[in-house]
This record gives C-alpha cells, sequence and structure tokens, in this order.
C-alpha cells in the first residue's frame, strides 16, 4: 500500500492533502508506523528526547470557557486558586534541579500585565539559568487587549522580564465552525497563526498543537497540519509539534476521544505531513506513558518531561500522573529501542545516554 | 496448521531480532486469518475472590493475607449470591470464581460452594486455578484427578488459566518458590481438558524471566493443546510490581507487552483466542493490542480485586468496552465462556 507516498518519504519529496487523508483513513498502521519512524530518523536518528521540566499554572481563573476545559474556573468557584510569586518561586525551588519552567493559565479577569511580566523577571532573577517557556498565543492576545499595547510591543516587553520560548498550546484546531463549538470565546484559528507569526518574528521560538480526537473530521486534521507547514515555511520558528489527544472526562463535550491506534496515526501522519519541523512530541501526560513510548515508534521523538506538577490535563481525568521520574523516562526510551537524550528548550543535547544498558 | 508453525528457535529470533511493527504485523496477518469477521469480543463477567487468605506468599502478590491477619476474608454465602445477581443483572453469563490456597477451606466447602451456586443460578461457574485445585486434592487426599470429578460433578463449568505465571522452574523459584510447579500446573490442565472441561492459559512476564523463559511458556502450552485441544485462550499480562516485595522494580513497558503479546498469536497457532489486559494495560493500550495479535477484551471485570491491589485500577463498562472495540476499527460481541457469541453491538 502507498506504493506512492512511499516513493515520496523516501526522497523527501512533500506530501500532499489528498495523501495524508488516505493515511488518516487507512487501518494499515503498520506501513503508517514504518514510514514515519523512516521520516523521524531523517530529522533525528536515534534519538528521543526528554526534558526536566516544571509546570507552573498561576491561576486557574479564566474569563474563557472553553468546553473541553476541566481546569478554568470562575472567580469565587470551588476550586479556584491564585499562585503567589513567592509560592511560584518556591514551587520552582523545590523542583530543582529542573532546566525549564513551562507556564501557562487562566486569563486572569484582573491581574494587569505588569504582574504577568513581575512572574516572569522574578523567576529570571532567582533563577537566572532557568529557560522560561511561558504563555499560548491565547495569552499573547488577551495582554495586548488588557495592556492596550501591540502584540509587538507585548512581546518585547515579555523578552525583557524573561521569556525564551513559547509552548504551542491554543491552536486547539484551525477550522472555524469546529471552532466556534468548541471554544467560541477563545482566539481565532487565524489570530493563533498571526500571533506565532509575530513571536518567530521576534525570534522567539514557539511549539505548535492541534486538540484532536473531539468532533473533528480527518479533513479538519490535515487543513490543521497543513495551516503549520505552511507558516512554517515562511517562519522556521516551529521547534516541535505536539497532537494532543482530547480527553473526554469533565468537559462539556463527552464522547469517547481517540483511540490508542488513532493517537498512533496521528503521531506518524503528523511526522510525515510537517517535514519542516524538527520534532514530534508524545506528550505523555496527555497520552499516558504507554502510548507516548509507542508512539517513539511511530514518528515521534520527544516525550516532554517530568513535568512536577501538572494541573490542566490531570483535571480531565488524565490517564497519567502528575510527574515521572527521569529514571521512567530513560527506561521508557531505551525499552523502545531509541537513545535517550535529555535536552534544553532549544533541543540541545544535555546528556546522552546509551541506548542501553 | 503445521506447515507454518515456527520452531522454538525461530520464536527466539523473532523475539529478540524483529521490530515491534514487524512482529506486529506478523501477529495481525495471523489474528485476521483465524477471526476473517473482523469481531472482538469480551465477557460479561464479575471477578469473585472468596478468600484472600493465603499460604503461599507469592512475591509478586499483593492481594493475600496471612491467616490471622485481620484482613483476611472468606466470603459468606449471602454476600456471594448478592455478587452473583448484581451479575446476572447486568447481563452476566459467568463468575470467574478464585481465591488463597486457605487451610481452613476442604474439598466440602468447595462442593457445598458449587452446589449451591447452581441450585439457584442459571451462570457459567469459572472457577479454581490450578494451585487452588491441587491444593484442594491434597488436603483432602484426593488425585486432582479425583478432585476434578468431585468439583465438576458438583457444578465447576471451567478453569481459568491463572497460576501459570512463568511455566520456567528456574523463573518459580525466584517468584513464587511456594507455588506448584509448572509441570503441576500443567497436570491439572491436561487432567481438566481429559474430562472435558475447557481452561484458559495465562502468562504473567515482566518479572525475572528472560527470552527463553517465555518461549519455553509457549512452546509448553502448544505442546499440550496439541494433545487435548481444552484451552480456549492464551492470556499473556505484565506484572505489576507495586505493594508486592518486588516494588521499585520497573514493569514490562508497552513495547514489551505488545512484542510479548504478538509472539504469543503467531506461536500458538494451535489457540484460537488470544486476550488483550485492559486490566493492567489500560482501554486505549488494549485497543492497540488488538492489532498486535489479540482478538478477545476478556471480561468488562464488574469487580477485580488482584491488580487493583497493586495498585492498578482501570474501570470501563459495557458502553466503554463496545465504544473501545468499535473505535479501533472492529465489531463488538459480547460472547460466552465458550466464545460462543452471544450478542453484536
Amino acid at each position: 500500500m502507498f506504493d506512492s507516498i512511499d516513493r515520496k518519504v523516501r526522497s523527501s519529496v512533500r506530501l500532499g492533502r489528498e495523501e495524508a487523508l488516505e493515511l488518516l483513513g487507512s487501518d494499515d498502521i503498520f506501513t503508517i508506523g514504518k514510514l514515519a519512524s523512516f521520516a523521524a530518523a531523517n530529522h533525528n536518528d536515534d534519538m528521543a528526547y526528554y526534558v526536566r521540566n516544571i509546570h507552573i499554572n498561576p491561576t486557574n481563573i479564566c474569563v474563557n470557557r472553553c468546553r473541553f476545559c476541566a481546569f478554568s474556573r470562575s472567580r469565587g468557584e470551588e476550586g479556584a486558586y491564585e499562585l503567589t510569586i513567592e509560592e511560584i518561586i518556591n514551587n520552582i525551588k523545590a523542583a530543582m534541579p529542573v532546566s525549564e519552567a513551562h507556564i501557562v493559565g487562566g486569563l486572569h479577569p484582573d491581574w494587569p500585565f505588569e504582574h504577568y511580566l513581575r512572574i516572569l523577571s522574578e523567576i529570571r532573577d532567582n533563577f537566572p539559568d532557568l529557560h522560561i517557556k511561558a504563555f499560548t498565543a491565547t495569552e499573547i492576545e488577551y495582554f495586548s487587549r488588557i495592556s492596550g499595547l501591540s502584540i509587538d510591543k507585548v512581546f518585547e516587553a515579555l523578552k525583557e522580564s524573561g521569556l525564551g520560548t513559547m509552548p504551542g498550546g491554543g491552536a486547539e484546531i484551525f477550522n472555524t465552525a469546529v471552532r466556534n463549538k468548541l471554544c467560541p470565546e477563545k482566539l481565532s484559528g487565524e489570530g493563533w497563526l498571526r500571533i506565532m507569526e509575530a513571536a518567530h518574528a521576534h525570534g522567539i521560538r514557539t511549539n505548535a498543537t492541534m486538540l484532536y480526537g473531539h468532533m473533528e473530521s480527518h479533513e479538519d486534521r490535515v487543513d490543521h497540519l497543513f495551516r503549520l507547514r505552511d507558516l512554517q515555511d515562511k517562519t522556521r520558528g516551529f521547534q516541535a509539534f505536539i497532537p494532543l489527544s482530547y480527553h473526554p472526562l469533565q468537559t462539556d463535550i463527552g464522547g469517547s476521544g481517540a483511540s490508542g491506534l488513532d493517537d498512533l496515526k496521528t503521531i506518524a501522519v503528523s511526522r510525515l505531513v510537517l517535514d519542516n519541523i524538527p520534532h514530534i512530541k508524545a506528550y505523555w501526560v496527555m497520552l499516558g506513558e504507554k502510548i507516548s513510548q509507542l508512539a517513539l515508534l511511530f514518528g515521534a521523538d520527544d516525550l516532554d518531561g517530568t513535568i512536577i506538577d501538572e494541573k490542566i490535563t490531570y483535571s480531565a481525568g488524565g490517564v497519567s500522573r502528575k510527574s515521572i521520574s527521569e529514571a521512567e523516562l530513560v527506561n521508557l526510551i531505551r525499552a523502545s529501542g531509541k537513545q535517550p537524550v535529555e535536552r534544553d528548550s532549544y533541543y540541545k543535547p544535555l546528556k546522552i545516554w546509551k541506548a542501553k544498558e | 496448521m503445521s506447515a507454518s508453525r515456527i520452531s522454538r528457535e525461530e520464536a527466539l529470533r523473532l523475539y529478540e531480532g524483529a521490530g515491534l511493527l514487524e512482529l506486529g504485523r506478523m501477529a495481525d496477518d495471523m489474528r485476521a486469518q483465524l477471526h476473517p469477521d473482523n469481531i472482538v469480543t469480551f465477557v460479561v463477567d464479575r471477578n469473585i475472590n472468596y478468600t484472600n487468605i493465603c499460604i503461599n506468599r507469592c512475591r509478586f502478590c499483593a492481594f493475600y493475607r496471612d491467616a490471622d491477619d485481620p484482613e483476611g476474608y472468606v466470603l459468606s454465602k449471602r454476600e456471594l449470591f448478592k455478587k452473583i445477581e448484581e451479575t446476572l443483572d447486568l447481563g452476566g453469563t459467568q463468575i470467574l470464581i478464585q481465591g488463597g490456597l486457605n487451610p481452613e477451606l476442604d474439598i466440602h466447602y468447595y462442593v457445598d460452594l458449587l452446589g449451591s451456586i447452581k441450585k439457584k443460578y442459571e451462570i457459567n461457574v469459572h472457577g479454581f486455578s490450578p494451585p487452588e485445585i491441587t491444593y484442594l486434592a491434597n488436603k483432602s487426599d484426593l488425585t486432582v484427578r479425583e478432585a476434578l470429578v468431585v468439583l465438576r460433578q458438583a457444578g465447576l463449568d471451567s478453569i481459568p488459566g491463572g497460576g501459570a505465571e512463568i511455566l520456567s522452574d528456574r523463573v518459580r523459584k525466584m517468584m513464587s518458590p511456594k507455588k506448584l510447579s509448572s509441570s503441576g500446573w500443567l497436570k491439572v490442565m491436561r487432567e481438566a481438558h481429559m474430562q472435558g472441561m475447557r481452561t484458559t492459559a495465562t502468562m504473567m512476564f515482566g518479572g525475572k524471566e528472560n527470552a527463553e523463559d517465555i518461549v519455553e511458556h509457549l512452546m509448553r502450552v502448544r505442546e499440550l493443546q496439541d494433545q487435548t485441544g481444552g484451552f480456549t485462550a492464551f492470556i499473556p499480562w505484565s506484572f505489576q510490581p507495586g505493594n508486592t516485595e518486588f516494588e521499585g522494580m520497573v514493569p514490562a513497558t508497552a513495547v514489551e507487552y505488545l512484542r510479548v503479546l504478538a509472539l504469543s498469536r503467531i506461536f500458538l497457532d494451535n489457540v484460537n483466542n488470544v486476550q488483550a489486559s485492559w486490566v493492567t494495560q489500560g482501554l486505549k493500550m488494549a485497543q492497540v493490542a488488538l492489532r498486535f495479535g489479540a482478538n478477545d477484551m476478556g471480561s468488562t471485570m464488574i469487580e477485580e480485586n488482584v491488580v487493583k491491589a497493586a495498585g492498578v485500577s482501570h474501570m470501563v463498562s459495557m458502553d466503554d468496552m463496545v465504544n473501545a472495540v468499535k473505535s479501533a476499527g472492529f465489531i463488538a460481541a459480547q460472547r460466552d465462556t465458550y466464545y460462543n457469541l452471544i450478542r453484536k453491538f
């Protein structure tokens, strides 16, 4: 099967939308896995990466009410919280040694932009070697709105306060009709892409995500991937793509989510379509350690990190725990036959482990 | 079948050398040949553990208690009947009844238990793994054959394949030194099959075994199946070290689970069904397992206590099960103990 796709992949010719659809519609997971592994080896040899990181979600109070989100609360609602800057600093202290802080949170109705800047600068001043990866495009757009500053000025201020890179959240699915059902209040798909383009123009590397397994079609997924590929052709600013498997529990949408086979196929097709994004991440918090490990044989090359204190997926009944040890990550990678590499926030190797013990 | 049958050496080479996707494709092809109708089955049953008191103290077990432990129990008939009635209400067709090797219970207990179930309910009793049967036979001065005759007359229908662990005495000495030997396990199964009872076979891997031990286990199951044809299904599952003497040991990963599953499907050409273990692997992994050789999801498990004691607990309803099978690309069907279809979804 897939003779022409096979030829294209092996000679590094780009796939078209029809071909991506054909792959997504097929149940030949073995051929798809093999092709994606071939493409992954072209990008990253046999390496599989992880990072020692901490997740910081400064608040779950959010003005948006995305229907797939089980994390957000209104002010005063049971379970609503705000971390003080002191608490954030203490959490990081307790998590050390980590190389990266990943910071995303709710769109707080009262915090001024300056408060977010202070979070960054205090972290930077306390931990000058810690890389700060913070704020999704949705938050950036919100900062611009509440501060009256242009997107460019927002980025300048964030960089000055210590922002290094940005995560890829908030992309959800670009298709407008589906997006309007999922998260009507959120930044549009075009808006998300525009902000990422601006970030890249400021030299800020970012990730990109796609939330799938809810009510989108295969066409919507393919369209999402191609819009990312097009932007990446222009900017080269995306470091990693992270397909996020929707978790049905405790959200408004319900449904049963993607199958384990669909998760693996989506990883593989992402690897094959996004020939210009260097890394595909199997985010273990959302996929679980088991499917993430298998994803390393379906085109993924990154498991994300040790993640101290993950809250967002966990609130939606995610299959995973809140953190994982470095030894476990290394073991998962090794048992898949790959070479474990601890990376920094730009995928520079910090520690290269032997492939086998 | 014998023309394409793979040898012990080939199995070892495959297990140690083949890529996971290569193994998966072979196992998937074989599953499709054996089950061309694209149906994936499951049974609705309840796992009833009549006692947790056990003299064996297997080092991998988090469920057992000593006789004088305040947490030790023997289920009353009233509790048992209530569980059976709930099972029948949920469309269940079978109870899986297993427990510890409790020195207080003799053959009369079992005969009485089985008789009282059968008098009240029409339900398949899938019960008592080989270690339990051997233990109660010894205690009652019966041969295994005699004990099986008595149990069967009292109402035992079929026997679960637990307690096989790894059928290699080298490994058993390390993991479960007091438990029935490999040949003892096989002897009970042989006797049961000779008397016309069907049983399953299991393998618990991810402990101290190596590749040779895994292939040895498959070999012994295949040999017995050639003689008796009595195994309905093979169920590999991975050791869960939580709350056991091996806590801290690294459990088998997903890749290892699928490798063993696929090899089992490829090697056991004479065992019709291979089960995915969602209880130890989770539902998403079980879906993936359906493309790596498995054609059955096991049980919906209205109740499960043993794996839960090791800190691993996944819950699914019948709806979840049916949806999981369908979204993996198969037709879902409820089956009985003997793999006869009851209804398709």
